[in-house]
């Protein structure tokens, strides 16, 4: 190796740990933009704080009723996706031949490509008028015209995280079912399945992050009320389209400033902790099937 | 038994058949109301012109030209990142501790929502840097959002540059830097574009990183420097839909908007899909 060749590794090398500076620099930012809120208030009155008044004189900054929010937009988009996406891939894995997979693989692609803003977009002009006129709703805008966009946001995503782990297990398993007399069904509810239930996780687990972090949606869709949600047909105000919505009327350098940076802290230190039990899950997953096949 | 489990097989098959057919239905329709409306919005005038009458007429030209700025300026940054840490990545392979260091922050940011990016980009680029609300601040902020994209992508084209390529360049004498310029780049070069086009189509879309580093709601004029605040499509239709007192005749335009942002995003989506499982198929 020449003397050049050395020089360019450590460039390249510098280069490379971009992604780190730029992971670190979130981290660091988040924090000491947070923190002057979190200080203030209590890690825990901040986080379990029931009332989110971040303009009234004096100021309350609770964003539990921003945390259960997004828990309950969350998980019933979850409702949705789960079901529909897992049971797209297996039809996709098990049941669509050749050409069918050649067309719908790349479509659940394409469709996952659709920019948030035009759901939230479609949501608010055609989903939230429908519902409120079908369930007699004060306003369509709320959790559950968000839960359910956000589940039809998130089929992709599951569906095809999904396949990828269905289409990994070893075909013997498959050939041993049979061998055993399972029909199709059988083999592929008993056996493939539970054989690719990490990677199914996995997907879940991807998809809840996904949903999460979803600002547009939310934003046009669920309303905006910042209160606890008594009821799934309440307008709710997620962590991220609180964020999204006050940051341009928060002064910079304020304290409402710095409390929406703490969202967006305990925002990224939920979906960090999700992104790495999944790529826990389907570290161990790979190792499991390395040693299977 | 046996009739059992054939009819909870026939069952099981039709479940899944609704399933697909829900996902079907559900995407289908946002594209269908999307353009079926958003074709009555266009005219030549509507590409071309600035937005007139307090975005109740005229079109959103300025905020199709800041929406290519946008994504040509993330596109400039994080390409020659993306592609030399994924060089570095492939060629060098690392030792383990920086191997698994670089992996872990691509796939953490990766993960990261896309609104944490906006308040990323406004506390570094718009205050530290002091960039202010740009197209230079929301570049960079989308740039980051899309690298891990460009990384996992550009990774993928140069390991399957088979390795006998290599040491065939190697043989005739070749340094690594050579090889790499002179050989393995070439051959990759098409998968990295793919990853690139894909990139185009993310960046394009994404509202939330650049609500508080790049856009404005209104401009009567196209940007003249990098350090000039933009329109965006996608940020112009929220904007659209949320402020105003014309909500019908800012209904129609906004259809428009979000039409011009399908197409573009189906459209980019859809070739990169097309050259990358052409690609695929050939190492195969």
């Amino acid at each position: 190796m020449g003397l050049s060749d050395k020089i360019y590794k450590y460039i390249f090398m510098t280069v490379a740990l971009s992604s780190f500076v730029f992971l670190i620099g979130i981290i660091i930012v988040l924090f000491s933009e947070g923190l002057p809120v979190l200080s203030s208030t209590g890690v825990m009155a901040f986080i379990f704080g029931k009332s989110w008044y971040p303009t009234s004189t004096p100021p309350e900054f609770g964003i539990f009723p921003l945390i259960s929010a997004s828990l309950v937009v969350t998980l019933g988009a979850m409702v949705v996706a789960v079901p529909v996406g897992i049971g797209s891939a297996l039809y996709i894995h098990e049941i669509a031949g050749v050409k069918q997979k050649m067309i719908l693989k790349p479509v659940v692609e394409l469709l996952g490509a659709i920019p948030s803003i035009i759901f939230g977009f479609f949501g608010m002009l055609i989903v939230a008028p429908f519902l409120q006129d079908l369930l007699h709703l004060s306003t369509g805008q709320c959790a559950f015209t968000g839960a359910l966009i956000l589940g039809i946001m998130a089929i992709p995503v599951l569906c095809s995280i999904s396949e990828d782990a269905l289409s990994v297990v070893p075909k013997s398993y498959r050939e041993a079912s049979y061998a055993l007399g399972a029909n199709r069904w059988q083999t592929l509810w008993k056996v493939i399945m539970p054989a690719a239930g990490s990677g199914v996780s996995t997907s879940i687990i991807l998809g809840i992050s996904r949903v999460m972090g979803e600002t547009m949606t939310v934003l046009l869709v669920t309303g905006g009320a910042a209160m606890i949600p008594k009821s799934i047909f309440d307008p709710v105000r997620p962590m991220t389209s609180t964020i999204a919505a006050e940051m341009g009327e928060a002064a910079v350098g304020g304290a409402h400033y710095h409390a929406l940076f703490a969202i967006g802290l305990v925002l990224f230190l939920i979906t960090l902790m999700m992104n790495m039990i999944a790529e826990y899950i389907s570290r161990k997953y790979r190792m499991k099937l390395g040693q299977d096949v | 038994m046996k009739a059992n489990s054939e009819n909870s097989q026939k069952l099981g098959f039709l479940l899944l058949f609704v399933c697909i057919i829900i996902a079907l239905l559900a995407l289908g329709s946002i594209i269908y109301f999307i353009a079926s409306n958003g074709i009555k919005a266009f005219s030549w005038t509507f590409f071309t012109d600035i937005p007139r009458k307090s975005m109740t007429a005229g079109g959103v030209g300025p905020a199709i030209v800041g929406t290519l700025y946008l994504v040509l300026g993330s596109v400039l940054f994080s390409l020659p990142l993306g592609v030399i840490t994924a060089i570095y990545l492939c060629e060098y392979s690392p030792k383990n501790f920086t191997l698994n260091l670089i992996r872990m922050s691509i796939n953490n940011l990766a993960g990261v929502p896309s609104v944490v990016f906006g308040l990323f980009g406004l506390a570094v680029f718009v205050k530290l840097f002091g960039f202010h609300v740009s197209i230079l601040s929301g570049s960079l902020t989308l740039g980051i959002l899309i690298l891990p994209g460009i990384i996992s992508a550009s990774y993928e084209a140069i390991i399957a540059v088979p390795q006998s390529t290599r040491e065939a360049s190697y043989a005739l004498g070749a340094t690594q830097i050579q090889t790499i310029k002179k050989v393995v780049l070439p051959a990759a070069l098409p998968g990295i574009l793919t990853g690139m086009i894909l990139a185009v189509g993310r960046a394009a879309g994404e509202t939330a990183p650049i609500m508080f580093t790049a856009v404005t709601f209104y401009s009567r004029s196209y940007p003249s420097s990098v350090m000039n605040e933009v329109m965006a499509l996608p940020y112009h239709i929220y904007v659209l839909m949320t402020e105003g007192t014309h909500p019908e005749e800012q209904k129609l335009i906004a259809y428009g908007c979000a039409f011009i942002l399908l197409i573009l995003v189906l459209a980019v989506s859809s070739i990169a899909i097309y050259l990358r499982e052409k690609q695929r198929r050939k190492y195969v």
